[in-house]
């Protein structure tokens, strides 16, 4: 009886995990999708816990519920919480408590498996992708709060660390078919594929965050569906393998928007050596704008483009930006936001940022809808955006952002960018647009600039 | 060899699911807006906190005089359901942005 019940349960669950996924991929349906494929969750959960053969000792499930309970509060908290610029950190992080999840499993089946090489082969493997997928998360989480921003290159670091790669695979494989009955060399199989978690992400610039965490979740999937097929559950399969085919996916679809194979963003980290390539001097100088001028020359435009950018996002400056644009349009001027896939720290980032803040859906327009249009444009006002605007994406090979497609800001007739300071962007690279005639810089914090350039704008009739 | 086809035999109904299960995966995805994917991926990231169901399988399987792991299956349901709660709740938070006004 109990199993009839777990199945229909796992049927309800699976059911829900695939039409959760589909309804999230339409922006109406999206928020139900969720819901949907959170409710299938708690019931094959619930279903694990209540409906088994087991005799189970009220201590057990003390500690069952204590730590769920735990859990759902630590999470609801921070999920709650957490401010909207720092969500893909906390993504990361989420991700890589699904690892470790993955990797205590291994750990702990690992005994009761000894000499059945059939249950070995998924426990080895789960074990080891979860704990790439932990320590490859943390990493990535740690350069995604600023913690860790350099990306970290030892010599022959792609050699070095498909060395270790394979070392690690050999080693699980070993313990596959030796499976020796010794904690140690089990723990010596976990620590090194940490290691290599560590390795894996390490020298990959934060600019490709995204992907890589978007990797590290598909991951994290497939450690779940061998967590599946070694107790042949079927929620934990489907589960794990829809997550693990749609994240890769979604992983390559992330790498096309940027114009860059995987292998790329992998191998060939940002901030190599092609970048000290040509520094200022001789790129003619920078102009600046007061923000009295900039609120002149925006008043008497006809068409203003914005360009966010994740400085925006750290400056918390996305109500500000859509007041300007509100005084604006009530002055018969009319804006639009550049969208690109990749601004900020994730595809679509700037996009949840900016719907906070109440942006109208249909002014944000996607890449290939506004590239065309700058031409037209009298003012683009690039407000913590660098890489996606740098011209060396289109005209210096050496740059390690070749080949990334651009918002074809220099189109217009007048750039003001917004920026701290002349610091280089995310991918560690200088730009060009800044010393373009047509750019001025508009140096400050972007909320604090802004609010004056608002306060500035009403000011004039 | 005879084992290769022992464990196809045994596990064929398994290999069938993960197959077609891959390309409904890849179906589902499909076309989705660039807009989307930061909390596409957020959702991804809650499902696979099915992982918790391996975890909780584990503790009802523990001799609860082995206090070592005890503690680790605690640890593993702790984890598998942060995963699952924190990433359900930071989706949501992300598509409340898309409601309509």
């Amino acid at each position: 009886m109990n199993h009839f019940i777990t199945s229909l349960a796992y049927l309800i669950g699976s059911t829900t995990f695939i039409m959760g996924l589909k309804m999230m991929g339409n922006p109406k349906s999206a928020r139900n999708g969720n819901m949907v494929a959170a409710v299938g969750m708690v019931i094959a959960i619930f279903a694990t816990i209540f409906f088994h053969d087991n005799t189970v000792s009220p201590i057990v499930y003390g500690l069952i519920f204590g730590a769920i309970g735990l859990g759902t509060v630590m999470g609801w908290m921070t999920a709650k919480q957490v401010q909207m610029t720092k969500m893909p950190e906390l993504v990361s992080l989420f991700n890589g408590m699904g690892g470790a999840c993955a990797a205590l499993i291994g750990l702990m089946e690992y005994h009761h498996n000894i000499g059945k090489t059939g249950a070995l082969l998924p426990i080895v493997a789960g074990l080891i992708i979860g704990s790439v997928s932990f320590s490859g998360s943390i990493i990535a989480f740690l350069k995604l709060n600023g913690t860790m921003n350099q990306p970290v290159r030892l010599p022959s670091y792609n050699m070095l660390n498909n060395a270790v790669m394979l070392g690690v695979l050999a080693f699980g494989a070993w313990v596959i078919m030796a499976s020796p009955d010794n904690s140690a060399i089990l723990f010596a199989l976990f620590a090194s594929a940490l290691v290599y978690g560590i390795l894996f992400t390490i020298p990959i610039g934060g600019a490709d965050m995204p992907v890589v965490i978007s990797l590290l979740n598909s991951f994290t999937g497939l450690a779940a569906a061998f967590g599946g097929f070694l107790y042949d559950n079927k929620i934990m399969l489907t589960g794990g393998i829809l997550v693990g085919s749609a994240g890769t996916l979604l992983t390559l679809v992330m790498c096309k928007a940027m114009n860059r194979p995987l292998s790329n963003v992998i191998f060939g980290a940002f901030g190599g050596g092609a970048v000290a390539a040509g520094t200022s001097s001789e790129k003619g100088s920078i102009k600046d704008i007061s923000v009295s001028d900039l609120a002149t020359l925006m008043n008497y435009s006809k068409k203003v483009i914005i360009v966010p950018g994740y400085g925006l996002a750290v400056a918390q400056a996305q109500h500000v930006i859509h007041e300007l644009e509100t005084i604006l349009e009530e002055r018969g001027v009319e804006v639009k936001y550049a969208m690109h896939p990749v601004a900020g720290r994730m595809p679509g980032h700037m996009n949840v940022l900016l719907a906070e803040s109440n942006v109208s859906y249909d002014k944000l327009v996607e890449m290939e809808d506004i590239n065309p249009e700058f031409a037209s444009t009298d003012v683009v006002l690039v407000v913590g955006a660098n890489d996606v605007v740098n011209p060396a994406a289109k005209n210096d090979p050496s740059s390690p952002i070749y080949g990334m497609p651009i918002l074809d800001v220099e189109n217009a007739k007048n750039i003001v960018v917004n920026k701290r300071s002349m610091n280089a962007g995310y991918a560690g690279i200088d730009n060009d647009l800044f010393y373009n005639p047509k750019n001025s810089m508009l140096f400050g914090d972007a909320k604090g600039v802004l609010t004056k350039l608002v306060a500035e704008l009403k000011t004039m009739d | 060899m005879q084992q290769l086809f022992d464990f196809l035999a045994l596990h064929e109904m398994t290999i069938y699911f993960v197959i077609l299960s891959v390309f409904v995966g890849i179906e589902v995805i499909g076309g989705v807006p660039t807009v989307l994917h930061t909390p596409l991926m957020s959702g991804a990231n809650a499902i696979h906190g099915v992982v918790i169901v391996g975890a909780i399988l584990v503790m009802l399987n523990v001799d609860p005089t082995n206090y070592g792991a005890l503690a680790l299956g605690f640890l593993a349901v702790l984890l598998g359901t942060l995963n699952v709660v924190g990433g359900f709740v930071v989706t949501d938070r992300m598509l409340e942005m898309f409601k309509k006004k």
